[in-house]
C-alpha cells in the first residue's frame, strides 16, 4: 500500500478516487440542493458558473436548462457512475474468475467447452452487443449493470485461467494434495489467492472502462434515464444547449475524463507494484 | 501456415454465425415489433395479422432464421421494414461514408500513435515523456462523443471555421471540382480528429510501453556496445521488433474503432453504419440490424485474421510456432 502511494499515478488515481467516492456517498452533505426537482425554470435556468440564483442559492457550475444545480446533479451523477461501474465490474469478476478458475484446473471436456464459450465471447462485438441489449430492453440502470458486466467478464476468464493453470504445477500444490486436502479446498485456499493479481489490476482498468460505456449508453438514451442523473444523460442533455451554456456538457465530462484517468493511471500503478518482477 | 489460416478462418465463420444467431434470437426475444411501429397505435388486429403475414413474422422462429440464413448466403438482404428500400442499399449507402472515416484515423492515429510512442521511450522518464504520457492517458481516457462536443463548441460555435453535421453541405449537389471536395474535407475534419485523437492516446500508451521491455533486451545492449548510432539503434532493432504486438493490437482496435464510431457518427450526424444500426434497432428494424450486424462481424473477424497472419509475417518465431 505504501508503495501504491509513493508511485506518483498510484497517489493520484487512488486521491482521485477516493474523493469522488466520498463526494459521491456524502452527496447530501457536499451539496444542499436535489438533483431531480425542477423550480422555478425561468428564473434558474441557464445560469453561468458562480452566480447567485433569485432565491440566495450559490451555483458554482450553474444551472441546466430545467433550473437544476449542475453540481448537485453532477454529485448525485457520481452516485449512478461510480455505482454502476463497480457493480458491472464485479459482475464481470465473479463470473470471470468462476469460468477461469474451473477451466485452468480441472482438464477435459468441461474445459476445453469453457474456452471455447471464452474466446467465442471475446470475439463479439461488444458496443453491437451492448446496444441490441440495451435497445430492445426497457432502459434501467439495473439492466446497464447486467449487460455491463455480461459483456465484460472474458479477459478476467482467460487472465485467471492462465494463472490457475501456472499455478497447479507447482510444488505447493503438490504438497498441498499430498497432506490430502480436498481438490476444491486447494482451489480456493492456495491457487486463487495467489492468481488474483492480474485481476485486481484488470478490475481498476475495468471500472474505468465501464464507467465510460455506462455514460456511452446514457448518452444514447439507452442507458440510466431521466430525470435521474447519470454523467452520460448529463452530456446528452447538455448537447442541445451547447451554446448558449456550454457548462452543462462539459462539467459531467471533465468527471468522466478524470475518473477514468485515475482508474488508467491505478491500474498501471497496481501492475508495476504487484509485480515482483518489476520491484524497484 | 496453411492450415492454421484454414483453422482460423472455420473459427471465424462460426464466431459470425454466432453473432447472427445471437442477434436474431435477442431481436426477437425482446419485447416490442415491427408491426406495431409501423402502424401506430390505430392499427387494428386485422390490419396487424395480415402485416405480420406479409412480413412473414408469423411462421415459426427456426424456419425465419432458416429463410434469412439461406437468402443471406446467396446475397439477398431483404428489404427494410422501416424504410421500405432494398437492406444492400441502404447499408451500400452508409458503408463508404464509415470505411472513409474509420479507415483514416486508423492510419492516422497508427502513424502518430507509433512515432509518438516510440520518440518518447527513447527518452523514458523524462519531463517531455511524463508529459506526453499524462497527455496520451488522458486522451485515451476520453468519450469520443464528449471530445467531439466539445470541438464542435470550440471549431464550430466560437471560431466557425468547420461545420460540424453530416457529411456534405446542402448545397454539396451543386458544387462542382475543387469546391466540392473542398466542402467534403471540411466536413470530415471533426468527426476524423475526435476519433483520430482518441486512438493516439491508445496507440502511444501501446507503443510505448511495448519500445521500453524491448530497449531492456539484451540485443539492444550489443547494439549499443557495437557502436551503432543510437537513432539506428532505436529504429531498426527495438521499434522493429516492438510492433510485432502492435500488429496484433491493430486486428483488435478494428472492432474498437467502429464502436467508437458509433458514438462519434451520433455526434456529428455522419451519415454512416453506426447511425444506422442505432436507428434500425430502435425502429426493429429486423433485416437492416441483421444485415448490419453480421457485415460488421465479418469485417471484426477479418480483422483479427488479417492481424495473426501480418504478425506471422512480420515474426519468424510465430511463424515457427505455427507450422509445428
Amino acid at each position: 500500500m505504501t508503495r501504491l502511494l509513493r508511485d506518483r499515478r498510484g497517489a493520484f488515481g487512488t486521491l482521485i478516487l477516493l474523493t469522488v467516492l466520498i463526494g459521491a456517498a456524502g452527496a447530501p452533505l457536499v451539496t444542499s440542493g436535489d438533483p431531480v426537482t425542477q423550480r422555478d425554470i425561468v428564473a434558474t435556468r441557464f445560469l453561468p458558473p458562480m452566480s447567485t440564483d433569485v432565491h440566495g442559492a450559490f451555483h458554482p457550475i450553474g444551472t441546466d436548462r430545467f433550473g437544476r444545480d449542475v453540481w448537485t446533479r453532477l454529485v448525485y451523477g457520481a452516485r449512478i457512475s461510480m455505482g454502476v461501474g463497480v457493480l458491472a465490474v464485479l459482475v464481470s469478476i465473479v463470473l470471470g474468475v468462476l469460468v477461469g478458475a474451473v477451466a485452468g484446473y480441472w482438464r477435459g471436456p468441461v474445459s476445453i467447452t469453457l474456452l471455447g464459450v471464452t474466446d467465442f465471447a471475446l470475439a463479439l462485438p461488444r458496443v453491437v452487443l451492448l446496444l441490441l441489449l440495451a435497445a430492445l430492453w426497457r432502459p434501467s440502470t439495473a439492466l446497464v449493470v447486467l449487460v455491463l458486466g455480461l459483456t465484460g467478464w472474458m479477459s478476467i476468464a482467460r487472465l485467471v485461467h492462465g494463472e490457475v493453470r501456472a499455478l497447479a504445477a507447482r510444488p505447493f500444490v503438490e504438497g498441498a494434495i499430498a497432506v490430502g486436502s480436498r481438490r476444491l479446498r486447494v482451489l480456493a485456499r492456495h491457487i486463487l489467492p495467489n492468481a488474483l493479481t492480474p485481476v485486481i489490476v484488470a478490475a481498476a482498468l475495468g471500472v474505468g472502462n465501464a464507467i465510460m460505456l455506462e455514460a456511452g449508453l446514457s448518452y444514447l438514451g439507452l442507458g440510466v434515464q431521466p430525470p435521474t442523473p447519470s454523467w452520460g444523460n448529463m452530456i446528452a442533455s447538455g448537447r442541445d444547449t451547447l451554446v448558449n451554456a456550454p457548462w452543462v456538457a462539459t462539467a459531467p465530462g471533465v468527471a468522466l475524463v478524470l475518473v477514468v484517468v485515475a482508474c488508467t493511471l491505478l491500474g498501471d500503478a497496481l501492475r508495476d507494484v504487484l509485480d515482483p518482477n518489476v520491484r524497484r | 501456415m496453411f492450415a492454421r489460416l484454414g483453422r482460423r478462418l472455420l473459427a471465424g465463420l462460426a464466431v459470425v454465425l454466432g453473432v447472427v444467431t445471437m442477434t436474431f434470437l435477442l431481436l426477437h426475444a425482446a419485447p416490442g415489433d415491427p408491426v406495431d411501429l409501423l402502424l401506430g397505435p390505430t392499427g387494428t388486429a386485422e390490419q396487424r395479422a395480415a402485416q405480420r403475414e406479409a412480413l412473414g413474422l408469423d411462421r415459426p422462429l427456426a424456419s425465419q432464421f432458416a429463410t434469412w440464413l439461406g437468402r443471406f448466403a446467396r446475397g439477398d438482404w431483404g428489404t427494410s421494414i422501416a424504410q421500405g428500400r432494398p437492406v444492400a442499399h441502404v447499408l451500400a449507402a452508409a458503408w463508404p461514408a464509415t470505411a472513409r472515416l474509420v479507415g483514416l484515423s486508423l492510419l492516422l492515429s497508427y502513424l502518430l500513435g507509433i512515432g509518438l510512442g516510440a520518440w518518447q521511450a527513447a527518452r523514458s522518464g523524462s519531463r517531455t515523456d511524463t508529459a506526453l504520457s499524462v497527455a496520451s492517458v488522458t486522451l485515451f481516457a476520453m468519450p469520443g462523443y464528449w471530445l467531439g462536443l466539445m470541438l464542435v463548441l470550440v471549431f464550430t460555435y466560437w471560431a466557425r471555421w468547420l461545420p460540424a453535421f453530416g457529411s456534405a453541405g446542402f448545397d454539396s449537389d451543386y458544387l462542382s471540382g475543387t469546391a466540392w471536395l473542398v466542402d467534403r474535407l471540411r466536413h470530415l475534419v471533426l468527426p476524423l480528429v475526435t476519433l483520430t485523437l482518441i486512438g493516439i492516446g491508445g496507440a502511444a500508451r501501446f507503443v510505448r510501453g511495448a519500445m521500453i521491455e524491448t530497449l531492456s533486451q539484451p540485443f539492444i545492449i550489443t547494439a549499443h556496445a557495437k557502436g551503432l548510432p543510437s537513432r539506428q539503434v532505436i529504429i531498426r532493432h527495438a521499434l522493429r521488433n516492438a510492433l510485432t504486438p502492435v500488429v496484433t493490437l491493430l486486428g483488435m482496435s478494428l472492432p474498437a474503432l467502429f464502436s467508437g464510431a458509433v458514438f462519434v457518427e451520433a455526434v456529428f450526424a455522419w451519415p454512416g453504419v453506426g447511425r444506422i444500426l442505432v436507428e434500425a434497432v430502435q425502429a426493429r428494424d429486423y433485416p437492416v440490424v441483421m444485415a448490419a450486424t453480421a457485415v460488421s462481424a465479418v469485417l471484426v473477424v477479418a480483422g483479427n485474421i488479417l492481424a495473426d497472419v501480418l504478425a506471422a509475417w512480420l515474426d519468424p518465431r510465430v511463424r515457427a510456432a505455427s507450422a509445428t
